[in-house]
């Protein structure tokens, strides 16, 4: 039994904690087994503190045994993606800026997950900043699909989503940005979701884009996506951004809700660009639904086109003044060439900084420069605003949402690095619920010919992701796509 | 042809530390004269990850301000990002208000020397353009080779006041800092220490020829570091400005610094330097709606102002202005005068102790930080009122009173109780003084005959000997009384 512990889920997990059959301590050493093991090839993790782990699984046990467990998550491995704050722990965003700050405090995620007993560990590859979407901009280097170690994982959260799909933990975090959470677990046969704006608190958060990131989860099922999603969400008083909702009991609601539901599928979303086994892939995703007995509704969002250039404008402009506080000044990388003050910041961001974050840094100023203001991030966010009404109405007519979560299954590493437009438009089908401010889940699907994992994203209503749980679990508990992982 | 006349034009940029318990968007404390980063926390330091959470008190000063300047408060105001590099500071963007200031308009009245000190001189009110709030930054200490920051001020909440250009001398800029810092002090907005940095002040000077609508060519004046360095800075730059146009020279658009001790300025940057801030509203900040409801609860908690106060006491007691000018700039002064008051009869009587007496003992009780606050002394209205009273009842001379007010002052007694322990009550025991009056009469001809003579004045002299004899504690009316009475007879 012990020796297949990477292989359950976090409900399994839970499981097995409350029966006796494992203890928190055999799950943590089974994960730092498999990752030491495995981990090598993928490069999932950009660093681990085993020790750390092994004390809090200790602590869980002795939770356990004196009768005080904490519920479902106690005992149960996370690992985060590198820009969630951990006290003590480093925050590298996989960027050379950050090399050596260490964080001293919790991200309110973070401090969520400890009080669920959670075991909080290791820091999960990223492009850096969040900014990619194929894990190939991490200073670190670039993480490896599971399924195909030729592949990218997709990105910004690629560790996160490789971690999961080579069950080197049950359940990590990633953030989502335009598609970050939901981008690489379609690539790594994954579930991942983002929630409602709000809905989880950035705090402790390394802020890509403030009015667009959010923290979400990636596991094998929704029923663990539902458990994660619940011990993180809720109102925060250190966010103003977050919303202050109760947090409904998501994973009862997996089975509470059943429908049938009105689903609506975007005419602007399966036009040209999707790869033909995507397409049928998806394709069949959703005539299981229509077989179940949900009813089918063409809508249309026509501001579709709009979404990759808003959010390019949106994104990198918020970017540009985020990233303004790593200036060489305090904890951040200074260079040793700077001989003046404005050489500790220009030579310490030249030297830190890659090349995409740089082009997002540059591209944003210049969106809010003097006299650029109106054209650009003026514009973009009325037409931003555009986009959410689209989706409110077609949430008139339809419960949830169905799409191809990217245009194609995972490619080739450095296909696309030369070109930042195709990598930009690999993000088409998750932007606009980021720009929306709406819950997007990418559940996995079914696999292409060559074995490659596709997902189908569930775009669901600002604050009802249970809702849209229920309509991504109704698929996911009889496919079961994620439970399966790859030979490594 | 007659030399061109030139007029000044200036408007004031004031920054004013609101005084809040917290920091403008975290927790942590906001002070002075901590040990260096001290008061800090993710926030603060910009921290990867941080969050700002915005201060209700620092919003609800601001509404305040805006009230007691009349100004027009924002129903909806929001924050947006400055954005700049500078190592004070921590995030390289400073939260601002850009385009929607939480308080428009408005005005600071202000008094002008009048012809004598003793003369309430000309008002005028100057007109603003808004206020906003935003975050303040540290501190550099530059060295030589390096500079050292301090993140302690960095985060507490700044008001910006920025004035029309409605100002027009150095004299109405000194009067217009002046009651602004009096008003803002009395609403418990600010101490408004300009060595403190609670108050700082930018000035923008231009002169035109008299009669010319334009404005001319606008100069920043920066590091004008006390309400007198802002006078002479503004005094020097216009000299500077009138003497260039006068030569024949034009003026650039500028930033200049002000050299407060060899008094004059020189320039640091020229428009072409100027930033492009790329303002944009900062998306981690919601926009705050203010509404009536809440502006009519921070309305109730204005106090009176200055001016009004000091109109109000000019009329209410009969108060001569000169007693009203050191009495009113100080609100806690005008509390101890009214509670005084309230205690006795005579109000002019009053103010003239408070002024004279208790501003002298407090000066003399200080030390090189400024006089001894009022409330650490030991004298309360209480005394001031008792001690009136004593002298109005004739139970001891205004003389005596002027002699136990140190001791009062320094002991907190009861000034009755300090007559009755050294014995000082006034004598008015008509025979005894009697006796001593007619004893001095024989004892002093040449004055008598003066008197007699028709030499007014030279009963004076008579008095001294009396009070003298009686060690100053004989009533002085009842003395002039018997004096004449013997002396007619």
């Amino acid at each position: 039994m012990p020796d297949s512990l990477h292989e359950k889920t976090a409900a399994e997990l839970g499981e097995c904690l409350a029966q006796g059959e494992a203890s928190a301590v055999e799950i943590a050493d089974a994960f730092v087994a498999r990752a030491t093991a495995v981990d090598e090839k993928v490069h999932a993790f950009l660093h681990r503190d085993d020790e750390d782990f092994l004390a809090q699984a200790k602590r869980s046990d002795e939770r356990r045994a004196n009768g005080q467990s904490r519920g479902a998550l106690d005992g149960v491995p996370v690992a985060l993606k590198d820009v969630i704050s951990m006290k003590g722990q480093p925050l590298t965003a996989a960027s050379r800026i950050l090399e050596n700050y260490v964080s001293p405090y919790d991200a309110t995620a973070v401090v969520k997950l400890k009080e669920a007993g959670a075991l909080v560990w290791g820091r999960l590859n990223l492009d850096e900043f969040a900014m990619g979407s194929s894990t190939e901009n991490s200073a670190f280097g670039a993480t490896h699909n599971p399924w195909d170690l030729s592949r990218v994982p997709g990105g910004s959260s690629g560790g996160s989503a490789a971690a999961v799909a080579a069950r080197q933990a049950p359940l990590t975090l990633g953030s989502d940005t335009g598609g970050s959470i939901r981008q690489p677990a379609s690539l790594c046969g994954v579930v991942g979701m983002k929630p409602t704006y709000g809905m989880v608190s950035r705090y402790g958060l390394a802020a890509f884009a403030s009015s667009l990131d959010q923290i979400g989860p990636f596991s094998q099922t929704v029923e663990d996506t539902a458990i994660l999603l619940g011990a993180i969400s809720g109102h925060d008083p250190l966010d103003s951004t977050s919303y202050p909702t109760e947090v409904p009991d998501y994973r009862k609601g997996l089975t509470e809700n059943q429908g049938p539901w009105k689903l609506g599928l975007p005419k602007e979303f399966f036009g040209e660009g999707i790869d033909d086994e995507v397409r049928r892939l998806v394709d069949e995703a959703i005539a299981f639904y229509q077989a179940e007995g949900h009813e089918l509704v063409e809508v249309s969002l026509p501001q579709t086109e709009l979404a990759v250039p808003v959010y390019y404008v949106i994104a990198t402009a918020e970017a540009s003044s985020n990233l303004a506080r790593y200036d060489g000044i305090r904890y951040t990388h200074r260079s040793e060439r700077a001989e003046n003050a404005i050489d500790v910041y220009s030579k310490s961001r030249g030297e830190g900084f890659g090349e995409e974050v740089k082009r997002r840094c540059i591209l944003g100023a210049y969106g809010l420069s003097s006299g650029y203001y109106d054209a650009y991030y003026l514009r973009a966010q009325k037409t931003r605003t555009l986009i959410r009404k689209d989706f409110e109405a077609a949430f008139e007519q339809v419960d949830a949402i169905l799409t191809p979560t990217s245009p194609t299954a995972a490619f080739k590493q450095g296909e696309r690095s030369d070109d930042p437009i195709s990598m930009y438009l690999s993000d088409v089908f998750t932007i606009s619920v980021n720009l929306a401010g709406i819950p997007g889940i990418s559940v996995p699907c079914g696999f292409t010919k060559d074995g490659l994992p596709v997902g189908l994203q569930v775009i669901g209503q600002a604050f009802k992701e249970s809702e849209m749980l229920a309509v991504a679990h109704a698929y996911d508990k009889t496919h079961q796509f994620g439970r399966r992982y790859p030979e490594l | 042809m007659s030399e061109i006349q030139y007029e000044a034009v200036i408007g004031l940029e004031v920054h004013v530390q609101a005084e809040t318990r917290s920091k403008m968007f975290t927790r942590v404390a906001r002070g002075f004269g901590e040990p260096p980063n001290t008061l800090t926390d993710p926030v603060v330091l910009g921290l990867p990850g941080a969050l700002p959470v915005m201060n209700l008190e620092a919003i609800e000063k601001s509404i305040k301000v805006g009230l007691l300047l009349g100004c027009e408060i924002a129903r909806v105001c929001k924050w947006d990002r400055k954005n700049y590099f500078y190592p004070d500071m921590p995030k390289n963007y400073q939260i601002s208000q850009y385009d929607q200031p939480i308080c428009l308009g408005g005005e600071v009245e202000i008094e002008l020397e009048g012809e004598t000190r003793a003369v309430m001189g000309p008002h005028r009110k100057v007109k603003l353009t808004r206020i906003h709030l935003e975050e303040d930054v540290g501190k550099l200490t530059h060295y030589e080779n390096d500079s050292l920051v301090d993140y302690n001020r960095a985060g507490s909440p700044l008001l910006e006041i920025v004035s029309e250009p409605d100002l027009f001398s150095p004299d109405e800029v000194f009067a217009y800092l002046t009651s602004l810092r009096n008003s803002l002090v009395y609403a418990g907005i600010s101490d408004c220490d300009m060595e403190k940095g609670q108050m700082r002040c930018d000035a923008n000077v231009s002169v035109r020829p008299v009669g010319q609508k334009e404005l001319g060519t606008k100069v920043e004046l920066k590091n004008l570091n006390t309400i007198s360095g802002v006078r002479n800075g503004v005094e020097y730059e216009i000299q500077r400005q009138t003497s260039v146009l006068r030569e024949g020279g034009s003026l650039t658009q500028e930033t200049r610094r002000w050299n407060p001790d060899q008094r004059y300025t020189t320039a640091m940057r020229s428009k072409e330097m100027a930033h492009d801030y790329r303002y944009f509203p900062d998306p981690d900040l919601m926009p705050v709606k203010i509404d009536d409801a809440w502006i009519e609860r921070i309305r109730e908690e204005i106090p009176e102002m200055p001016f009004d106060k000091q109109r109000r006491f000019i009329e209410q007691y009969g108060l001569p202005y000169s007693s009203t000018s050191p009495l009113c700039p100080d609100k806690e002064l005008c509390d101890f005068f009214e509670a005084t008051v309230a205690r006795c009869k005579d109000p002019k009587k009053a103010a003239n102790w408070i002024v004279n007496d208790l501003l002298r003992e407090l000066s003399s009780a200080g030390d090189e930080e400024g006089p001894m606050p009022l409330g650490n002394a030991k004298m309360t209205p209480a005394h001031v009122a008792e001690l009136v009273n004593l002298v109005e009842e004739g139970s001891i001379s205004s003389n005596i009173a002027k002699e136990i007010f140190p001791e009062t002052f320094a002991t907190g007694k009861m000034p009755a109780q300090i007559v009755d322990e050294k014995g000082l009550k006034q004598t008015s025991d008509t025979g005894e003084l009697e006796t001593i009056c007619s004893q001095v009469i024989t004892d002093q001809p040449k004055a008598v005959e003066e008197f007699k003579g028709g030499k007014e004045n030279a009963i004076n002299a008579l008095k001294g000997q009396v009070m003298k004899a009686t060690r100053g504690q004989a009533n002085p009316k009842l003395v002039d009384e018997i004096l004449r009475e013997l002396l007619s007879q």
